[in-house]
């Protein structure tokens, strides 16, 4: 006699796993990988590689060796941590800086809370400002290294705009002649900024990804939708108060990695909202903290410790903001 | 333009390949198997005894109680046997085992092609010729239709729609009776507007049926004005009640709450032919259209299938359980059951026998929940599917309460959606029916 399978319903399922999503997320990175290789060449692809396998090593190990549990780092996951984290730092940072930001970023803040699903911080993020505070001045120096494919360009060029901006307020120049001064244009920030980390040379890569993980519905608009608009409006206020000495919304939204941390970081899937009025309330929130520690605070880049600020506060938002109800907010009439 | 409901949603492939199979009469079984539960709420009691003579179309079991259902014999024969045996899932429930000679119908039935246009029947008249032919809904739940169109006194319809989505992947029985028999649907539908003392219909159809659409529209406009056919965005689950009335009128039924509280009653369009079979060719419910499908098929094919046809009449007539398939499922693959017998026989409410391969059905290897929120982005509820399946797990029933755990439709689009395979409906279901019970126990204000 035949031999049925029986389950219960629904008997089809949906081609995407978490396998695919990580995957388009890293395509997604994949322009602005290939930018800053263009621009930082070996330098670049060192701390990639690095990045990424130390991810995939150490989660690897924990899994098999100390908590003993099934190994899956085929779903791209750890891969990813480390890709972005190589991507969030100096060009010129030594290989170690890499290392040692995974080994936290995987060790401390993904598996010591229980792997995949159970961080309530973004890996990659933690490692990242675990490094700046412990490698002040390795993380702060922006020298550009030389590229296979632009030698004999300037290496000297020393601070990222964000920097500059900041010591000249502090010289009491105007944001007119700190712009005059340095030769800033936007149009060299979209395609390949002054400086700043390996992967937001240029905007519009970053852009590109964004387009892709919207088209494939990887992710949803409204978290970097509302950082954007949070960060145009909250500097945009400080800026029409005093524009000699705020930086203007355009400038502050093309540097300091608020793309790439409003694209890749602010929208990981575990440490973000579920619902869509969390979402928009994390992304206004971490526009409103970036503008604030940006202008105010002791970093002159305030994005990644918006994110993380924001991210302790993801359970709360889940529990508070909870998706709209068939049947409550409709007028029958 | 075309409309949709207005929360969650996915959009499955539609794998429509029976389409363009015209309906077919299948051939008459040697044994009918007719189950005496084939509708939601009391068995129907038998009114025949082993040994009886029966014809095609004969009262064989009567409704017994308030919510139950006649049962006609679907064939002419001999009754050998009344007995428990399993129906598809497995459970055993008392059939009357026909054997079948020749097909001799009872004389009341009109057999002719003419359609009849004319209705002559009282809204009273209606509900007591539909109850006697034991329609029950078609779409899926098999709720006994006399009493979905008798709304209790302090309740009144506006409204009356007419379920034409079929948002089901696969399924093309629907599809199939609207453009071979549209007027008689139009006028069904007419039947049920008068029963309910309504003065207007609509018919939703979603726009990956074209030609349905076409055949419906063209008969309403030039005849029966007051029914308006609207096409609707290809979504599922489009076809769920609720959401086919946000979908139309825009209006959402409260949490536990039925069609009625918003003015509205809702009718397969599979019902509305049989209510007009019923109400204009006295002919009661014992046949319906069933589509066979599956991409393992040589062949596509939309029956015209007595009711205890057995499922394994219907293999050996298509040729043979396909090698390739695994799973036989009665009805789609979202919602349908999957059968556990081929001994089974089909029912009223059969609407299609689809078999799928290891492939196509098998379910991944369950992860971790990384949290994308795709389930809760595709739950047509507005629930938060992740949440309700952790709160199961840990067998918190009052949290799962609170987070309206009773108002799954249970569409399946959460498991569907979720890319760590998490058997996220499976637990839901379970905590729902206990949920249910306990909100059912307590005493009403």
């Amino acid at each position: 006699m035949k031999k049925l399978v029986v389950s219960p319903a629904p008997h089809l399922h949906g081609k995407e796993s978490t396998r695919s999503l990580m995957r388009d997320v890293i395509i997604a990175l994949a322009p602005s990988l290939l930018v800053s290789i263009y621009f930082f060449g070996f330098s670049a692809i060192k701390l990639a590689f690095v990045g990424a396998i130390t991810c995939v090593l150490v989660e690897y190990a924990i899994q098999k060796y100390i908590i003993k549990s099934k190994v899956s780092v085929n779903d791209y996951s750890a891969a990813l941590t480390g890709l972005l984290l190589a991507l969030n730092l100096p060009p010129n940072s030594p290989w170690w800086i890499v290392f040692i930001g995974s080994v936290v970023a995987i060790g401390v803040a993904k598996m010591s809370f229980g792997g995949l699903g159970q961080n309530l911080f973004n890996p990659a993020l933690v490692g990242r400002v675990f490094l700046l505070v412990s490698f002040p001045v390795i993380m702060t120096d922006w020298t550009i290294p030389n590229s296979w494919f632009r030698e004999g360009i300037d290496a000297s060029t020393g601070a990222t705009a964000l920097s500059i901006v900041r010591e000249g307020l502090a010289k009491g120049l105007t944001m007119d002649e700190i712009f005059a001064a340095n030769n800033f244009s936007y149009a060299e920030m979209l395609f390949s900024k002054i400086g700043g980390s390996v992967g937001e040379v240029s905007a519009l890569a970053l852009l590109f990804g964004l387009a892709y993980l919207l088209i494939r519905k990887v992710i949803r608009p409204h978290i970097p939708l509302s950082i954007f608009a949070s960060i145009v409006v909250f500097s945009g206020g400080l800026w029409l108060i005093n524009p000699a000495h705020y930086p203007d919304p355009l400038f502050t939204l093309l540097t300091g990695g608020i793309l790439i941390g409003a694209i890749f970081m602010a929208t990981d899937y575990v440490t973000s909202p579920m619902s869509t009025r969390g979402m928009v309330i994390y992304g206004v929130g971490i526009g409103l903290l970036t503008v604030l520690i940006r202008n105010f605070g002791a970093y002159p880049e305030g994005i990644s410790f918006a994110i993380l600020i924001m991210n302790a506060t993801v359970p709360l938002l889940n529990s508070y903001f909870k998706p709209k109800k068939f049947g409550k907010e409709v007028n029958n009439g | 333009m075309s409309r949709t409901f207005s929360i969650g949603g996915i959009h499955p492939h539609d794998h429509k390949i029976s389409a363009g199979a015209a309906i077919e009469d299948f051939p008459l079984m040697e044994t009918a198997y007719i189950s005496v539960s084939q509708h939601l709420g009391a068995p129907a009691e038998p009114v025949v005894a082993k040994g009886d003579r029966v014809k095609t179309g004969q009262l064989i079991a009567k409704a017994n109680g308030f919510i139950s259902a006649n049962i006609h014999s679907s064939v002419s024969g001999v009754v050998t046997s009344i007995d428990s045996l399993p129906d598809l899932a497995g459970n055993l429930i008392p059939h009357i085992v026909i054997k079948v000679e020749g097909d001799e119908w009872i004389e009341s039935i009109d057999r002719s092609e003419e359609i009849v246009r004319d209705i002559k029947a009282t809204p009273k008249e209606i509900l007591g010729k539909i109850a006697e032919a034991g329609i029950v809904g078609l779409g899926g739940a098999a709720f006994p239709t006399h009493i979905k169109l008798s709304p209790p006194p302090n309740k009144k319809a506006d409204a009356l729609l007419i379920n034409g989505a079929e948002c089901e992947p696969y399924l093309t029985s629907d599809y199939r009776i609207m453009l071979e028999s549209p007027e008689q649907i139009l006028i069904g539908t007419k039947i049920m507007m008068s029963a309910l003392g309504v003065n207007r219909a609509f018919v939703g159809i979603e726009e990956n049926k074209p030609a349905a659409i076409k055949a419906m529209k063209k008969i309403a406009s030039k005849h029966y004005k007051d029914i308006k056919v609207v096409s609707l965005k290809k979504r599922y689950p489009q076809g769920g009640e609720k959401q086919l009335i946000d979908a139309i009128l825009g209006r959402q039924v409260p949490s536990m709450g039925l069609p009625i509280d918003v003015g509205v009653v809702v009718q397969n369009v599979g019902t509305a032919l049989a209510v007009y079979e019923a109400v204009q060719k006295n002919k009661p419910l014992f046949e319906g259209i069933v589509t066979v499908t599956g991409k393992c098929m040589t062949e596509q094919r939309n029956f015209k299938l007595r009711v205890g046809t057995s499922f394994d009449t219907v293999m050996f007539a298509i040729g043979g359980f396909p090698k390739d398939a695994v799973k036989l499922i009665s009805g789609g693959p979202m919602m349908g059951k999957a059968v556990s017998r081929l001994e089974a026989a089909s029912v009223k409410s059969t609407s299609a026998l689809l078999l799928l391969t290891d492939e196509e059905t098998r379910r991944g290897e369950e992860g971790n929940c990384i949290r994308c929120a795709k389930c809760v982005d595709a739950c047509p509820m507005g629930l938060e599917p992740y949440l309700l399946n952790r709160l199961a797990r840990a067998g918190r029933t009052e949290d799962l309460e609170s987070n309206m755990v009773h108002d799954c439709i249970e569409c399946g689009c959460c498991i569907y959606s979720c890319p760590s395979n998490i058997p996220l409906l499976d637990t839901i279901r379970l905590s729902k029916a206990q949920v249910l019970k306990i909100i059912r126990s307590r005493p009403k204000k």
